[in-house]
């Protein structure tokens, strides 16, 4: 027997991620035709086709005594067919829907300049490869930015109207400027004048051989990075949390538990940070979409080597393939972290459970 | 009317950070218009764009002048004279005519300039006007440089004319024309300045009636003029003072092209309910979730780079975002207030509800996220610019920026290169963000007690 509240978040669960799914598709379709409006995604595929015909063309010892130029009218008329039969010499919008398919499982071809560390050339290996390495830095940095801010503000509500809480609104409007505007400053100040710290990448040349080496180096490496995001995203985050949590601390329940003489710890948790914590989360979902965007720029003033400076490097070498992979990827990223947070969203949230959902 | 007035000042007074960042953005306008005046729009493009020929007069990486002014040792200025009948007497013989400029300097810095350039515009019929430069030193030296004819635009590099070296053949030609002789005979030793008075002495012998000759004479130290130079000669203060105007006008146009349309989108929206209103929820919900940086980045990379360009998808993508949401709770309550009744009952149209009593209303809920959202915007520009995708034609802040990162101005030490577009940039954030919170505590009052 299964509990009606399971079924119900199970429910929800399920709803979400088939409208994130759902969103995701559309996303990565609206990607598809802008990249296609100048023909790129089936100039991808032309020469996926060229590059294969020749490959087997090269492999068969049949053709191996025919004439250049007859085995070059081979070749074209090989082309030809699989051209047509891929019915790239129709309009977009039936192929359209191939190349979404394609898209979403990142079947993209191969690279023509740009390869993975492993040396593969496939578009997938390429940027799955990047991706642990920005999920480390940002995942960090966010989980960072996301308890501390929430703590800071906690402590801060306690203390309305210090020193402390006044500065905290006065630095506010510093959140203004992005990440990699900090990381400038931090770079200049940290490895152009006190050279105490690298200028950017995520280990040191050469490469430490222990792990621990590798982990150390990596930190260090991190640090910066770390900072400028803090020194973006921290003062505005514990701005608005500071003021949510001062609204929500002078409702009425929140005075009869202090009349009842709770601790105050206790009145925190249970009355203050239990029912604003279902906004919060959904306030970071909001967040997280933005921050893996700016990673792109971070990373790039970093050099970190994640998916925000493959795409960087992709720019420069007008790599179609993995330009396109990029966004899927990123596309991705965006639905899987706030479908994450819905899950928690749920789990949090009596009404869901409740089954409220409908009474708006 | 004075009353009035005094109140509205004793208000202002309770928030200072208005008049500070209202103090900043008015300068900032008034750089924009000094900018856009001084040096019309085709000029900065022109300048920007520039090749060799048009800065020719200027070093590359020579950090501002102003940076002398915490130096013990100043570093030597960049400067160009230029003849005139100041510096050149002119006798008119029988078939030539002989003029002699004099370019007289005091040169007393510690260390040498990077280079000395010789220009000369003439202008002859048949016979090219022919020249003599003697370089005269503070001890009293005169050394002969170049003779020789010239062609109508013509350059004479000091620092590339080896007959200069003979001496101290390890030395370059302007170090040698303005070191102390006694600090060249030890090869090993550095040379040093002899400090003084220096003279250029230019004879030129015109043959042709009417034949000119005009010449400059310019030193490339190691600082010039108020903002200094990057990797392509080009002096900053074209893009510092033109990226004002633009980055203004960037974020203001981004600014009131979303917010302006989320705010009315979320008001008919509302104000029409039904499959209007659920269509704007659903295009809301698909759109948070679009990559918008990678969708920019890949529009930049396949179409265009204009900056107008990314203004347009910019805006289209930032319509629906999580504000509209926002908006609409505040709409709804204020759709069933009964002053919306009222309007109703007297049969007001609905285009009047929406615009004359609803969007009013909250008018002061705009005003203060339109203001702190121009930073976002005036830095998503420098972020385009920083990641290779910024406008090619456009002087910026980002461009600078980008430049001197791409340049390693932090790995090389040229950090003026960095910290001028910066600075300016975190200048005009700054300012918009300190003026928006200050307007959401004025405009919300439920706010000021916390």
């Amino acid at each position: 027997m299964i509990s009606p509240a399971l079924l119900k978040f199970a429910r929800y669960t399920a709803m979400r991620g088939v409208a994130l799914l759902v969103t995701v598709c559309i996303g990565v379709y609206i990607s598809v035709w802008i990249a296609n409006m100048g023909g790129y995604v089936d100039n991808i595929r032309r020469s996926q086709i060229t590059e294969g015909v020749g490959l087997s063309f090269r492999g068969n010892s049949l053709y191996q005594d025919m004439a250049p130029s007859d085995k070059q009218r081979l070749m074209d008329d090989e082309i030809e067919r699989q051209v047509a039969r891929l019915g790239l010499d129709k309009p977009f919008i039936g192929r359209s829907f191939n190349y979404l398919l394609d898209a979403l499982t990142l079947s993209l071809g191969r690279s023509e300049r740009m390869s993975s560390n492993t040396g593969s050339k496939d578009v997938k290996n390429i940027l799955l490869e990047r991706l642990p390495v920005t999920l480390v830095l940002f995942g960090t940095a966010n989980l960072l930015t996301f308890f501390l801010g929430v703590f800071i503000a906690l402590f801060l509500s306690r203390r309305y109207g210090s020193v402390l809480d006044r500065l905290s609104v006065a630095v506010a409007p510093t959140s203004a400027a992005p990440p990699w505007f900090y990381g400038i400053f931090l770079i200049l100040i940290f490895a152009s004048i006190l050279g105490v710290l690298p200028y950017g990448g995520m280990l040191d040349a050469p490469v430490p051989l222990t792990g621990l080496g590798r982990a150390l180096s990596m930190l260090k490496h991190m640090i910066l990075p770390l900072m400028a995001w803090l020194m973006s995203t921290l003062a505005i985050g514990v701005y608005t949390r500071r003021t949510f949590f001062l609204v929500y601390s002078s409702e009425d329940y929140v005075e009869l538990a202090k009349a009842k003489g709770l601790r105050s710890r206790t009145i925190e948790r249970r009355y203050v940070l239990r029912p604003t914590l279902p906004t919060i989360v959904t306030q970071f979902a909001f967040t997280l979409i933005y921050a893996w965007q700016g990673a792109i720029i971070t990373e790039t003033v970093f050099s970190w080597p994640g998916l925000g400076r493959l795409l960087f490097q992709a720019i420069g070498m007008f790599e179609t393939p993995v330009i396109i992979g990029s966004v899927v990827i990123f596309a991705y990223l965006l639905a899987i972290s706030v479908f994450l947070l819905d899950i928690i969203y749920a789990l949090i949230d009596p009404r869901v459970k409740l089954g409220a959902e409908g009474s708006q | 009317m004075t009353k009035l007035l005094s109140s509205l000042f004793g208000t202002l007074k309770l928030y200072p950070t208005i008049i500070a960042s209202s103090v900043i953005i008015l300068g900032l306008v008034a750089l924009s218009i000094y900018a856009v005046v001084a040096i019309p729009y085709d000029k900065a493009v022109s300048l920007w764009r520039g090749a060799e020929e048009i800065w020719i007069d200027t070093p590359r990486y020579a950090a501002p002048e102003w940076t002398n002014l915490f130096r013990r040792d100043k570093l030597p200025l960049t400067f160009t004279l230029y003849s005139d009948s100041e510096n050149s007497v002119t006798t008119v013989g029988e078939n030539s005519t002989e003029t002699i400029t004099e370019f007289t300097f005091t040169y007393d810095y510690k260390t040498f300039p990077r280079e000395m350039n010789v220009f000369f515009d003439a202008q002859f019929d048949k016979r090219q006007p022919y020249i003599m430069i003697a370089w005269l030193t503070p001890d009293g030296r005169e050394v002969s440089m170049f003779r020789g004819g010239i062609r109508s635009s013509h350059r004479y590099p000091i620092s590339q004319d080896t007959s200069l070296t003979t001496h101290a053949p390890d030395q370059l030609p302007h170090v040698v024309l303005l070191a102390d002789p006694a600090s060249l005979k030890d090869a090993a030793a550095e040379p040093e300045v002899l400090p003084g008075e220096y003279t250029l002495r230019i004879r030129t012998l015109t043959f042709d009636e009417g034949s000119t000759v005009q010449s400059r004479f310019t030193v490339y130290g190691d600082v010039y003029g108020m903002a200094g130079t990057d990797h392509r000669r080009r002096d900053l203060m074209v893009a510092l003072l033109w990226g004002t105007p633009i980055a203004l006008l960037f974020g203001l146009f981004a600014t009131i092209g979303t917010s302006i349309l989320t705010f009315i989108i979320a008001a008919i929206g509302t104000w029409y309910g039904g499959w209007l209103d659920a269509a704007i929820q659903r295009i809301t919900e698909v759109n948070l979730m679009l990559p918008f940086l990678p969708i920019l980045i890949m529009v930049g990379t396949f179409y265009s780079r204009s900056i107008w360009l990314m203004l347009v998808v910019i805006i289209v993508l930032g319509i629906f975002t999580a504000a509209i949401k926002g908006y609409r709770a505040m709409f709804l309550q204020v759709k069933n207030s009964a002053y919306i009744e009222a309007a109703r009952a007297y049969g007001a149209s609905n285009m009047r509800i929406i615009f004359r009593y609803m969007i009013p209303k909250l008018v002061p809920v705009l005003v203060p996220t339109f203001v702190i959202g121009i930073p976002a915007f005036v830095f998503l520009e420098a972020s385009l610019a920083v990641i290779g995708l910024g406008d090619p034609i456009l002087p910026t802040w980002g461009k600078v920026l980008s430049d001197a990162y791409q340049g390693g101005a932090l790995y090389r030490g040229y950090y003026y290169w960095v910290l001028e577009p910066a600075v300016l940039l975190m200048a005009t954030g700054l300012a918009f963000a300190m003026l928006g919170f200050a307007l959401d505590r004025v405009f919300n009052p439920r706010l000021r007690g916390i």
